[in-house]
């Protein structure tokens, strides 16, 4: 079961802004995303505005603000998949899926994420579907990849 | 310690630790800034005012740098000047160019600076910033594509309001300045007092304009529209106007309201009397019973709207007398209408103010009686300056002229409402008098005068002695309820006020002015103390005669139908 936010909470007890990083990731682990409400959550417990949690939350991307898709597409934006083309994966599937990185799309299937260096350069462009690799992505490729995962739903 | 460094190939002295800017400043030498904002830590964003050291060959910011030993500095070489300029450049090229259509057109930051440095053909041509524009407060616009992040407002919001309703959002180039979860305003903790208006350099921020309401209302033959202003603005407007600061301009703007076309001129500061009549008679009461004390002043809206979001356990506490805008509100659209035979629905006010909080406050449910509202729209300082210029009148050129009756006289006590400590000082005048049937020998009281952010005072009203404390920055006024909060117990009566040095520098008050202009202000209200012959508010004829006409004595029941009202803890991101 999951645990709620006044639990991982309490288990920061007294703890200032410094933590606040740390309480952000281990809300969003717990639950997949940061809701509004465990925004407030936290402010209340760290007596930071929402606006600063809001703000430096936004500044990362490794945060996200809506659940994720049935699907969670990582891509790797890190050096080697950048120079082998990454940018223009993460182009398509931005207009495939008609969503911008970070957000999940309207049926709840699919969600991206923009990750740094995913430790598989070997296989670069590459993209991780729920921990499923696939590497050497071509827009070709990931069309094909995409309409398999729409098919298995 | 002195040392002395080299600014543009002349030996100057400077102290060990001054900043940069300072010393060049004291040399006559402008450099510009975007970002900085004296007595606040620097945060160098925006680069504008970079200086070349020739010591290290390097281009330092001016805003953040002190000063060093062996400094070689060029503030206007070559290289800095092509760097500023360039600066400029990039931070026009992202902007959304539509300057004529801005609400800051000949008064903004970025056009002057755009001058200065002689641009006039885009170099850098950006995508441009497509941020929605957000209508959703009461009293302020934000339109986030005209922002350059220089990160003022929220500096304001958070150091001197302790709100922190905005704050920086996303990275890099999809960086914006907004609410939390990037909502509107009204979703936000924003008590609307407008001080992040007085600190953009641009459009970004600006007043909700009331303009076409009021026109459309002067056109109107059915309706009947009256005019207020605030003890504050008569001493402030003639700074749009290229006067010296401090001038007070009432018998002009009076001349100028008629010339718009207002059918009937009335003084807010009447009003003020009126609270003042109100609110010693509750202090009184309250130090009588022992009960809910101290108790804290009620006038300042956005004082209010912060206490009812942050300190809901001091709601009892706050007087329940509504502000003057609303108590002279409340009384034209009963009394006054009903002596003039005006209809309610047809009688429109207008009500002047320095303030941009007052437009919330304005439609705030609970100011309404059977449906109507008290104020129908209220114009800022900087909007009425607009509104005489529109109608073309040169107020200048025009004779002086009174207000008009009932509801146009005022004491002078009324008139310290627009500074920090002026209501505190009014409220004392008249809870010595109620107290003790005497007047006070010494009126000016001086302990609670200045535009510091924090007064307290002890006064010694027959055997009463009476713990009295006057805030302004709300910054101020959470580490006077945090004392309280931890048990501090001498304080019977607290005046708070949002905006630094009170109402005199509102969030509606003319752009770009410096605090030497607010002490001008302040000073030219305790002058009008100073000359003028009625000094008490329990003296106002035209208070007494409406308490004897029709609201019979201070907290009747009549009074608090109309002259009272209530608070309570709102729903909003913290
Ligand atoms: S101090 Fe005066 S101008 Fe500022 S928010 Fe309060 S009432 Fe308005
Ligand atoms: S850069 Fe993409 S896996 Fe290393
Ligand atoms: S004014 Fe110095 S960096 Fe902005």
């Amino acid at each position: 079961m999951k645990a709620t936010d006044a639990e991982i909470l309490s288990t920061y007890p007294n703890a200032g802004k410094e933590s606040l990083i740390p309480i952000l990731q281990e809300i969003q682990e717990n639950t997949g995303f940061l809701s509004e409400e465990s925004i407030v959550h936290v402010g209340k417990h760290l007596h930071v505005p929402t606006s600063r949690i809001y703000g430096v939350a936004t500044f990362y991307n490794q945060f996200r603000f809506e659940p994720k898709g049935k699907y969670h597409i990582q891509v790797c934006r890190g050096t080697a998949c950048h120079v082998l083309g990454s940018s223009s994966v993460l182009d398509f599937l931005e207009k495939e899926l008609k969503i911008k990185a970070g957000q999940t799309s309207r049926d709840g299937l699919f969600s991206i994420e923009v990750v740094a260096c995913i430790g598989a350069c070997g296989l670069a462009p590459v993209i991780c579907v729920n921990k499923t690799f696939h590497a050497k992505v071509t827009v070709d490729s990931l069309k094909h990849i995409i309409d398999e995962y729409r098919d298995a739903s | 310690m002195k040392l002395t460094i080299t600014i543009n190939n002349k030996p100057v002295k400077a102290e060990k630790g001054e900043l940069l800017l300072d010393v060049l400043e004291r040399e006559g030498i402008r450099v510009p800034t975007l970002c900085y904002m004296k007595d606040f830590l620097p945060s160098g964003a925006c680069r504008m005012c970079v200086v070349e050291n020739e010591q290290t060959g390097k281009l330092i910011t001016a805003c953040s740098y002190t000063v060093d030993h062996g400094m070689n500095i060029k503030s206007h070489s070559a290289r800095v000047i092509e760097a500023r300029k360039t600066i400029v450049e990039l931070l026009l090229s992202n902007h959304p160019d539509d300057c004529l259509y801005c609400v800051r057109n000949g008064n903004c930051d970025l056009q002057d600076l755009a001058r200065e440095h002689c641009i006039t053909e885009r170099r850098i041509s950006g995508e441009k910033n497509r941020h929605h524009l957000d209508l959703s407060s009461a009293s302020i616009v934000r339109d986030p594509a005209k922002c350059i992040l220089c990160g003022r407002c929220v500096k304001v919001c958070s150091e001197v309001m302790e709100v922190s309703a905005i704050d920086f959002i996303n990275r890099g180039s999809q960086t914006l300045i907004g609410p939390t979860f990037n909502k509107g305003l009204n979703t936000s903790s924003c008590i609307n007092c407008g001080q992040c208006i007085m600190v953009c350099p641009t459009g970004a921020l600006s007043e909700k304009n009331h303009f076409a309401e009021i026109r459309d209302a002067l056109n109107d033959p059915a309706k009947t529209v009256v005019v207020q202003y605030a003890p504050a603005i008569s001493v402030t407007l003639a700074e749009e106007f290229g006067m010296a600061a401090g001038t007070d301009v009432n018998g002009l703007m009076n001349a100028a309201l008629r010339k718009i076309g207002f059918d009937r001129i009335f003084d807010t500061t009447f009003a003020a009397d009126l609270t003042i009549m109100e609110e010693s008679a509750e202090l009184i009461e309250r130090i009588t019973q022992g009960e809910d004390l101290p108790l804290i002043t009620s006038c300042c809206p956005g004082w209010i709207k912060y206490a009812e979001e942050f300190a809901c356990d001091f709601l009892p506490n706050i007087s329940s007398c509504k502000s003057p805008q609303q108590m002279l509100g409340a009384v034209l659209k009963s009394y006054y209408a009903d002596i003039s035979g005006i209809e309610p629905e047809n009688l429109y006010v207008v009500a002047i103010m320095p303030c941009t909080a007052k437009k919330f406050e304005g439609q705030r449910e609970e100011m309404t009686q059977k449906g109507i509202s008290d104020i129908d729209a209220v114009l800022t300082t900087r909007e009425l300056a607009d509104f005489i210029r529109l109608f073309g009148i040169s107020i200048d050129k025009l004779e002086a002229e009174t207000a008009d009756s009932p509801h146009g006289i005022r004491s002078s006590a009324g008139k310290l409402f627009g500074v920090s400590g002026g209501v505190m000082e009014a409220a004392l005048r008249t809870a010595y008098f109620k107290l003790t049937n005497k007047e006070m020998k010494q009126f000016r009281i001086q302990q609670v005068r200045g535009c510091i952010g924090r007064k307290e005072a002890k006064i010694q009203i027959g055997d009463l002695q009476l713990g009295v404390a006057v805030v302004n920055g709300l910054a101020n006024a959470k580490k006077l309820l945090d004392e309280i909060r931890n048990g501090r117990n001498d304080l019977h009566f607290i005046e708070v006020m949002a905006c630094p040095g009170g109402c005199i520098g509102g969030g509606g008050q003319p752009l770009r002015k410096n605090s030497e202009s607010i002490i001008k202000r302040m000073e030219a209200l305790y002058q009008i103390d100073e000359t003028e012959t009625i000094n008490v508010s329990h003296k106002n004829p035209e208070v007494l005669a409406l308490y004897q006409n029709f609201l019979e004595k201070p907290l009747s029941r009549k009074s608090h139908k109309l002259l009272h009202t209530t608070y309570c803890q709102r729903d909003v991101l913290l």
